[in-house]
């Protein structure tokens, strides 16, 4: 029998793993929500960042806060670069064609990392403090990131609620002819998407590395779980993908601490399998 | 203001609109009918740029804006309402009215600026400013309403009414047509009216177009229209009642 205070330390984990989660989940669902395209390199764009922060901070010394805005930006220049480049060409093509394309990309950048910088993991050291509360630990290299995670999707909320370009970028993910007649180029409104989704993918590409090392096949760690939650939460569907997000981090994180962090994911993905019979729009979508 | 020639459209093997001409004056309300079929949403589509043009020219206001963008020709002042209305049902009314207002412009729209015409079009077209409500509370009347508001937010000088009637009962009716008539008159906006609901449509309008089969059969005033035979041929033999 597990102890209690294990499996509430497992618990608190799985929502710290979830804010992170979220927001690559996010990311991913806001570019798929409207553009209508899944950026299945998304994760491995997540990498190239990761990289990005450690060569700023551990080789030429810059702070840690300074390199994960260098992240971000870099992000969101490599979001639209990949939209420029790779998803205008496709957009009006079969799904399987695009699917390859950005499938295309995932391996290059995964060849292209192995080939500059090895399969070497690299990592960050940070010194940070970590605390203890009634026997749970609670470091701040999971503490931070989650913190930062919940405030980003409460910028990302606030940004398509409340502004006219995220306005815009939810209508557009509903109709995307009848915001084009209404006076919004969808190209436009494209590269913005692009580049926020990238600027998440810089962010959560900082946030990882507080606790996780860099290597060029990290994509495979956190993708196949990232387009997991997309689905089960239901593609596009923002606040889906949110909750689905922290349903699947716990699921890992006391599955881990029960049988093991293998097993978790087995059971994660046996969930997914099952979610996926039992309601095929997402956990919140309402059934027919 | 608006100078159709030569308009075809062609869907692969199927002739849409062959050569379809007909001219829209500054002021005026145009219907433009026909059977079903004959290519009038087709023709709206061109327009605004939703379809591309297969040959023709439209000129709006001695400017060429075949080839343009939807986006490109909304700026330049030509705005459409959708047969079935598309509102952005997930955007409260006041958001689907102000991103138009806000995008739909020549100049993009200041913030408060957007909300102030967005809130001014829903009055005038009679539908809640309050921020919270959505397209779902509205019935076929409203949604009607909101297609014609978010048309209007943009700012149009050209307004492309496609069925603003369809689907509504005998007050709704009237009160859009009213609403049409306001259109012009306070906001000084021409209208191309596409409709079905034809003895409506000729109390209304200024001049018509009629077509059949994807070309202009007629172009004139209501009555003399409607006398013409081959308009009276393409309704089979119905001849239009002028109530």
């Amino acid at each position: 029998m597990i102890e209690p205070i294990f499996l509430a330390e497992a618990a608190i984990n799985g929502i710290m793993l979830g804010g992170i989660l979220a927001l690559l989940a996010l990311g991913l669902n806001l570019i798929f929500g409207v553009i209508d395209i899944v950026w299945i390199a998304y994760v491995d764009l997540v990498m190239v960042c990761m990289y990005v922060l450690y060569f700023v901070v551990q080789v030429y010394g810059w702070p840690f806060w300074l390199g994960a805005l260098a992240a971000m930006a870099f992000g969101a220049a490599l979001g639209v670069g990949v939209h420029l480049l790779i998803i205008t060409p496709i957009l009006g093509s079969a799904p399987v064609n695009q699917l390859l394309a950005t499938g295309g990309l995932l391996f290059f950048l995964q060849s292209f990392a192995t080939f500059l910088w090895t399969t070497d993991h690299k990592s960050v050291r940070l010194a940070l403090p970590s605390w203890e509360i009634g026997g749970i630990f609670l470091p701040a290299t999971r503490l931070i990131p989650f913190a930062i995670s919940i405030l980003a999707l409460a910028g990302l909320y606030v940004f398509l609620t409340r502004t006219y370009v995220g306005t815009a970028i939810r209508a557009v993910s509903q109709d995307r002819e009848a915001m084009a007649l209404m006076g919004a180029s969808p190209q436009r409104i494209y590269i913005v998407t692009s580049a926020v989704g990238g600027l998440m993918a810089g962010l959560a590409g900082a946030l990882l590395l507080f606790q996780y090392s860099v290597h060029p096949f990290f994509g495979g760690q956190f993708g196949p779980l990232t387009f997991m939650i997309c689905v089960l939460g239901g593609l596009g569907n923002m606040v889906g993908a949110f909750v689905a997000s922290f349903v699947m981090s716990e699921i890992i994180s006391i599955a881990g601490v029960v049988w093991s962090t293998e097993m978790g994911y087995v059971i994660a993905f046996v969930v997914f399998i099952v979610m996926i019979f039992a309601r095929p729009g997402g956990i919140l979508a309402r059934r027919q | 203001m608006l100078t159709v020639s030569g308009l075809t459209k062609q869907f692969g093997g199927f002739t849409a609109l062959n050569g379809v001409s007909f001219e829209v004056r500054e002021g005026e309300i145009l219907g433009l009918i026909g059977p079903n079929g004959s290519g009038k949403t087709t023709a709206f589509n061109c327009i605004s740029g939703a379809l591309p043009r297969t040959a023709g020219s439209i000129r709006f206001r001695g400017e060429e804006i075949a080839g343009l963008t939807p986006d490109a020709i909304c700026h330049r002042g030509i705005a459409r309402t959708f047969q079935i209305p598309r509102p952005f049902r997930k955007l409260s009314i006041l958001e689907n009215v102000a991103v138009a207002a806000h995008f739909g412009g020549a100049q993009r729209n200041a913030e408060a600026e957007a909300r102030r015409r967005a809130r001014e079009t829903l009055e005038l077209v009679g539908l809640p400013a309050d921020p919270a409500a959505s397209p779902a509370l509205l019935g076929a009347g409203g949604l009607k309403k909101l297609e014609l508001a978010r048309a209007l937010a943009t700012g149009p000088k050209l307004l492309l009414a496609d069925e603003s009637l369809g689907g509504l009962d005998h007050a709704e009716m009237s009160g859009a047509v009213e609403l049409l008539r306001r259109i012009r008159g306070e906001l000084g906006i021409t209208i191309v009216w596409v409709e079905h609901i034809m003895a409506t449509l000729m109390r209304v309008v200024d001049r018509v177009v009629v077509l059949d089969h994807g070309e202009t059969i007629a172009e004139g005033r209501p009555l003399e229209v409607a006398e013409d035979p081959r308009v009276v041929e393409a309704y089979l033999g119905e001849k239009i009642v002028l109530a």
